[in-house]
This record gives C-alpha cells, structure tokens and sequence, in this order.
C-alpha cells in the first residue's frame, strides 16, 4: 500500500500494454494463420494480466473474477479455431483416434 | 483496499494516460478490421477488439457489463463467426466504390446524430440528471426491504423489471434458435452446400466442400443411397 507499489503497478500496466500492441502488430501483419492464433491467444492472456493489475490500481479488486472468465473464454476460442481449421468443422468430438493419420 | 482513493489525485493522469492507450489499440483494431480481407483474421480481430473493449469497460467501473463482453463477444461470438466461415468464403472480395458511398453518408449521418445528441446528456456524476432522481432514488431506498437483494441492479433487473425481463429472455432465446437453425451446429455443420435455383455455389471455394464432399462419399459407401 505503498506508493512505490502504485507507481510499480502502474509501470507494468503500461509495459503490459505496450505488449499488447506489439502482439496486435503481428496480428495484423502476420503472414501464416498460426502466427495469428498465437497472437490472439497471447492477446488475451495479456488481457488477463492487465485487468489483474488495473482492477488493483482502481480498487476494485473484484476485477480479477473477470480476468479469470477471460482465461477460461480465451481457452473456448483457441479450441474453437484449432477444430475448425483441423476438421473443418464445429461438431466434431476431440477424443476420436482414427482422425489422427490425417 | 484503495491503492489510488480520492486522497492521492496524483495517480489520477497516468490511470487517464491507460485509458487513453485502450482507445488507441481499439482505433487500430477497428481499423484493421476494416481493413482487411482475409476473414479469419477479421474474427481473430473481433475477438481482440471486444477484449479491449472489456477491459476499458472495467476501467469505467461497469463490472458487469465488461463481464457480458467478455463472454458474449470474445468467446461465443468467435464461435459463431467461425461457424458462419464454414459456410462462405475464406478472403473478402473489396466493394467497388460507388457502393461504398451510400453506407459512408448513412455512417456520417448516424454519427452527426450521436454527437447532437451527446450535447442534451447530463454532466457526469449530476444529482438532478434523470437516472438519479425520479425512480431511480425509490429503487435505491427500498431495495433493501422490498427485494431483500444486496446488488439494487440485480434487484431492478429481477424484480422491479422481471417481465421486461423475461421477455429479453425470451427474444435471445429465439435468435438462439435461428442462428442454430441457420448455422446447423447441430450435427449438419459443414455437410451441406447452398444450391439456389439448382447451382452449387461456392463449390470450390467455400473451405467446407471438401469436408461436405468426403462425407458425401463415406455416406454413399456406407448406405448405398444416392445424395439428397
């Protein structure tokens, strides 16, 4: 409760975005689709990291309920993706054995 | 609990300086959203702006609606757009630009209106605005012993407005329905491809043929049946 732990707080918060915009950089700029998927998927543990310090910098620490629902969204997406570009589709299960000559 | 209270005004400008840093990633993000024409990062986009767009929700102090945003558009969305690329194309062809001006005079009327509009608002934090004087005190004062609810939105939302509600419910639900419907993500994603007036479209080019076109054939092999 120090101000020396603010101003440290406030520091990571700024590198943490300053993070985020380079992960926006390759983003954008990425030239295959897996460089996408690891930015967004870095993306949004940044996310996570960065409400977990700004909900503490406002006082509000109850922010970090939903930093935790971000990780487990982000979670849901990257499945999402990884199936669709492996199978072409939503419906299939992950536990099949005989799809993985493919 | 309050690292940076009404006490410290110092920490005020660099909290301001964050926020302002969020805007501008969502500009860049809008943007490139705009932008570019391969679909897929258009989704992975999406997703990126509504996490952004979530944490400066908490940044305003709107708990609960960054909540809904990062459920909603970060995680299902994706899904759903996801779903719909099953049944498109993979890159976006650009729109010539005489289509482009309609939507751009509809965009900058729309957007001359909010700013008139944004002159009528009351100042922030003002006692005799509308939201803090009318109903809005009554809900305040006796939720405690009417609803018996600690969280007065929650109360408002569920009690005081519990028809209002449900119907909302009852809309979300049908849009559920059609999009599934739409979207047939239950069990025919992906196994179909769109025939109007008897033409294939997008046979070739849509990433689902190839898997609607394996399972056509295994279809075949295993039943015997010509395809539907």
């Amino acid at each position: 409760m120090t101000p020396f732990i603010g101003y440290f707080m406030l520091g990571s918060a700024f590198l943490i975005i300053v993070s985020m915009a380079m992960m926006l950089t390759r983003l954008i700029g990425g030239p295959t689709l897996y460089d996408r998927l690891l930015a967004v998927n870095s993306f949004g543990t940044k996310t996570v990291l960065f409400l977990c310090v700004f909900c503490f910098i406002i006082g509000r620490p109850d922010g970090v309920d939903i930093a935790m629902l971000y990780a487990l969204m982000n979670f849901i997406a990257t499945i999402a993706v990884l199936k669709f570009f492996n199978y072409r589709a939503l419906n299939v299960t992950l536990m099949v054995n005989d799809e993985s000559e493919r | 609990m309050t690292l940076f209270a009404a006490a410290e005004p110092v920490f005020a400008v660099p909290v301001l300086l964050l926020d302002i840093s969020l805007m501008a990633l969502l500009v860049v993000v809008a943007f490139a959203i705009v932008r570019m024409r391969s679909l897929f990062a258009v989704v992975m986009l999406q997703g990126v702006y509504s996490l952004v767009c979530a944490a400066w929700f908490v940044s305003l102090d709107a708990v609960d609606v960054a909540f809904t945003e990062a459920a909603v558009g970060a995680g299902v969305s994706t899904v759903l757009m996801l779903s719909a690329m099953l049944l498109a194309d993979r890159k976006s062809t650009p729109v010539p630009m005489n289509r482009q001006l309609g939507a751009f005079i509809v965009v900058c009327l729309a957007g001359a209106a909010m700013l008139w509009a944004v002159g009528d608002m009351p100042a922030f934090g003002d006692a005799n605005s509308p939201a803090n004087s009318y109903v809005g005190t009554d809900y305040l004062a006796k939720t405690a012993e009417e609803v018996q609810i600690p969280n007065v939105v929650t109360a408002v939302l569920g009690s005081y407005r519990g028809y209002d509600t449900f119907g909302e419910v009852v809309v979300i639900f049908a849009a559920g329905l059609g999009v599934l419907l739409l979207l047939g993500l239950n069990g025919n994603a992906g196994r179909w491809v769109a025939r109007p007036n008897g033409q294939v479209v997008n046979d070739r080019s849509a990433p689902s043929a190839a898997y609607a076109k394996d399972n056509r054939s295994e279809d075949k092999k295993k039943s015997g049946e010509a395809e539907t």
